[in-house]
């Protein structure tokens, strides 16, 4: 116990940061890279790229510490849902592996032909990764069929039901709106013009898909508000998500990105907390029968371990937290081009 | 093919495919930090020139060490599920520590080595690239103690029966320090630098061959000689201590590396050999007693052979295992006498007179990258039938949920990316060695050289 909260809450609390963690910040580069082919000019893309250039690969890392929080504190969290989830993780992990190449690359031959093609693996593996991510969300709120062993016992096409796919559409969508809103906060002139009327459009495609998915889920997954709906209290995080959303066209319409940011950037991370109240205590629940599902107590690691783990995020947070701002503070402002660039 | 040996195929192939890149990434690390460190020290253009080329090389190896590591933290829980579940507790804790401190402090500081350069002052950058090069040897640390755990397990104990078994920590530093962790870790350090020395005596090499960029390529090729003499002959010395630690802790592992079967007998070491693993013999020119010698002081003293397990017990491979340390000691021994020649030839002051020399750097780049793959799949494959030391059978530790047809398929998928990867990687380095440094220094080499010589002794 720690604060009148025991071990593992700490640690689902932690993981549950942890992704949202990543969601904002890794959200902002997926979604740039979703949305570069709108881009026409060949400057317009340099600087879209040189906007996530020096920050993408430390917010990729959220979801390595992600990957091992989740092992370290959950290990049977960990087995099921990688082994469950076999192809579609494989597919993600290409598609970051093509995300990482297509910006690394792109820039190191001048030729029209070679960009274009680096410009085109860039977008789609950034909608491939961004959609797999929301795919596999999507399933994990579900619930999927589990044996005793609590291994995966269904068929691989399951995933591919409405409601995930939904999900993955939203996620998308989310991205998107996020990604369109810093590149307008980095940028300039006709660019930043270009940028705030996708910026627009991305927001009205995430309210709709938004508005959608939720729908469907009140409708036909009625389990999925349980929670909200039998403890009023919890009232509060879809509140706080809805007036973010809200706050997000009023803050483009004035112009001040850095607003309409950190409201998109509170999106992503109510949306996230809906879900993880709502599954609480449930880290992969199974559908066939709930007395296999994982929670957090069943898949978690010793006390000791539990323990120790706290230590490391206590320690190690601060330290992240700051050389993050260190980093994000000397690149702030618009970007410029210069011989180190892209 | 079933999904046991699909799923070690896939393993093997990601990891040694990603290991090309971190090495290198940690090796040239240091360089960067020796170069911008004389930049500062001396305010002289040329180490501002070559830092900043190598930093362009090392945003490549970087990037691409990045993209193919992350496969690898994910695969413990798609191929590997029974064995995340045993060794969650111990090995994620080392993972998590991993995130947290390596791989946030060296990408949140590369996007300023790499950018930053008109952004930062030149001593907020020289600390940056401190702390890159650090935070790849703190990602070494942690990775290499979880591995050294599944070799030497220590600080544990055991909880639940059969396939429910699992292993949980009784004492984290324990874990961290089990008999093999340091003594290893050393080692791969070592390993690394040379890799990444070897690459800027190659590139160098091939300047001072072509006679181009001369003002560059000879002082950085003599801080890469310097590096990987001092680290040639140190992995001498954390090599032969990791072997006394494999004939402490991992004896049959110790009995396949020289091919050892019969316990009562003296063991012999080889400089080259074949092991026959039917006939338990192993033939080949070797120094009888020689691996007696090195473990006993003493030619006559008998070692512990294959023979001395249950044929379940014991690799199967022991010709593989045989043959890839067999490779990594003989090149072990070539970089001796090749960086001590040289060194040689340059307190001497002939250091450059020799062509064919130069020739040898440019192609010796190969060399610690290949006997770093062969130290590591000579450790991998020696441990085997274990993936955890006696604990759990690498057949044991598969996901049950994952049918052979789908690592098939991912399998296949990774051979073709990685191919083109390969591919691009070598277009791309090769186009930018070609291209060379910027060269904001004047490129009169006499002058620089007497002006250097005058104030710095690195370059005499």
């Amino acid at each position: 116990m720690f604060l009148g909260l025991d071990y593992n809450t700490w640690w689902f609390l932690v993981f549950g940061a942890v992704i949202s963690g990543y969601a904002i910040l890794d959200g902002f580069d997926l979604g740039a890279g979703a949305l570069h082919l709108f881009l026409k000019k060949e400057e317009s893309r340099r600087i879209a790229l040189n906007a996530i250039g020096p920050v993408w690969d430390g917010n990729e890392v959220w979801l390595v510490i992600a990957g091992g929080a989740l092992f370290a504190g959950f290990p049977i969290a960990y087995a099921a849902v990688f082994s469950a989830f076999y192809l579609p993780v494989m597919v993600f992990l290409i598609g970051l592996i093509w995300r990482a190449v297509a910006i690394e690359f792109r820039s190191k031959e001048p030729g029209k032909l070679w960009r274009l093609t680096w410009d085109i693996v860039y977008t789609f593996a950034c909608v491939v990764v961004t959609f797999s991510l929301g795919l596999m969300l999507g399933n994990v709120a579900l619930g999927i069929p589990l044996n005793e062993e609590k291994e995966f016992s269904g068929s691989m096409l399951s995933f591919f039901n409405l409601f995930s796919i939904l999900v993955g559409i939203t996620t998308l969508a989310l991205f998107m709106m996020h990604g369109a809103i810093y590149l307008a906060m980095k940028t300039e002139n006709r660019l930043y013009v270009k940028l705030t009327v996708l910026a627009k459009n991305f927001t009205i495609f995430f309210v709709v898909a938004f508005a959608l998915t939720t729908l469907y889920t009140l409708l036909y997954i009625p389990h999925l508000s349980d929670k909200i709906r039998s403890n009023p209290q919890y009232f509060i995080f879809p509140v706080i998500m809805i007036l973010a959303i809200a706050s997000i066209p009023r803050q483009l319409k004035r112009g001040n990105y850095r607003l309409a940011f950190l409201f998109s950037s509170i999106t992503i991370a109510s949306l996230l907390i809906a879900v993880a109240v709502e599954v609480f205590p449930y880290l992969l629940y199974a559908s066939n029968n709930p007395a296999n599902s994982i929670t957090i107590d069943n898949a978690a690691s010793s006390a000791k371990t539990m323990k120790t783990l706290l230590i490391i995020a206590m320690i190690g947070t601060p330290l992240v937290a700051t050389y993050t701002a260190f980093v994000f503070w000397t690149f702030k402002g618009k970007v410029k081009l210069d011989e180190m660039s892209y | 093919m079933d999904v046991e040996i699909l799923s070690r195929i896939q393993f093997a192939f990601t990891i040694a495919f990603h290991y090309i890149y971190p090495p290198l990434s940690i090796g040239l690390g240091l360089i960067l930090v020796i170069m911008e460190g004389l930049y500062l020290k001396t305010g002289l253009k040329i180490y501002e020139d070559m830092t900043r080329f190598w930093i362009r090389i090392f945003a490549l190896t970087f990037g691409l060490g990045v993209a193919t590591g992350i496969i690898m933290e994910f695969e413990f829980g798609t191929n590997w599920a029974t064995y995340s579940k045993y060794v969650g507790d111990i090995f994620g804790s080392a993972l998590a520590a991993e995130g947290i401190f390596a791989f946030a402090l060296e990408s949140g500081f590369l996007g300023i080595l790499l950018f930053g350069w008109n952004r930062v002052s030149s001593k907020v950058h020289f600390f940056s690239t401190i702390m890159v090069f650090l935070g790849s040897m703190f990602s070494a640390v942690w990775i290499v103690v979880a591995n050294s755990w599944q070799q030497t397990p220590a600080g544990y104990h055991i909880v639940g029966e059969g396939l429910q078994a699992r292993a949980e920590i009784t004492d984290f530093w324990e874990m961290v320090f089990n008999p093999s962790s340091m003594e290893r870790l050393s080692h791969v350090w070592i390993g690394a630098f040379l890799a990444g020395a070897f690459l800027v005596l190659s590139v160098h090499a091939y300047y001072i061959r072509k006679g181009k960029h001369l003002a560059i390529a000879k002082p950085g090729f003599k801080i890469a000689l310097a590096v990987a003499t001092i680290f040639s002959l140190a992995q001498l010395f954390t090599g032969h201590k990791s072997a006394d630690g494999v004939a402490k802790n991992q004896p049959a592992k110790l009995a396949a590396l020289e091919g050892h079967y019969d316990s009562s007998t003296v063991a012999d070491m080889y400089l080259l050999g074949w092991v026959n693993n039917k006939t338990q013999t192993t033939t080949g020119i070797k120094i009888p007693g020689g691996l007696s010698f090195l473990l006993h002081q003493d030619f006559k003293t008998p070692v512990t052979g294959l023979n001395a397990f249950r044929p379940e017990d014991r690799p199967i491979q022991v010709n593989a295992v045989f043959q890839f340390y067999h490779i990594m000691v003989a090149i072990g021994m070539l970089l001796i006498a090749l960086t001590l020649y040289s060194s040689w030839l340059w307190w001497r002051g002939k250091l450059f007179e020799n062509k064919w020399l130069m020739g040898v750097f440019v192609w010796a780049v190969l060399l610690p990258q290949i006997a770093n793959q062969a130290g590591w799949f000579a450790a991998e494959m020696g441990r085997q039938p274990w993936v955890v030391y006696n604990l759990l059978r690498t057949s044991d530790a598969l996901s049950k949920a994952v049918k052979a047809e789908q690592v098939l398929v991912s399998l296949i998928l990774f051979t073709l990316v990685y191919t083109i990867l390969l591919v691009l990687f070598l277009y791309l380095l090769n186009k930018k060695i070609k291209h060379g440094p910027e060269l904001t220094a004047p490129d009169e080499e006499k002058e620089i050289e007497a002006k250097s010589i005058r104030e710095n002794p690195i370059m005499n």
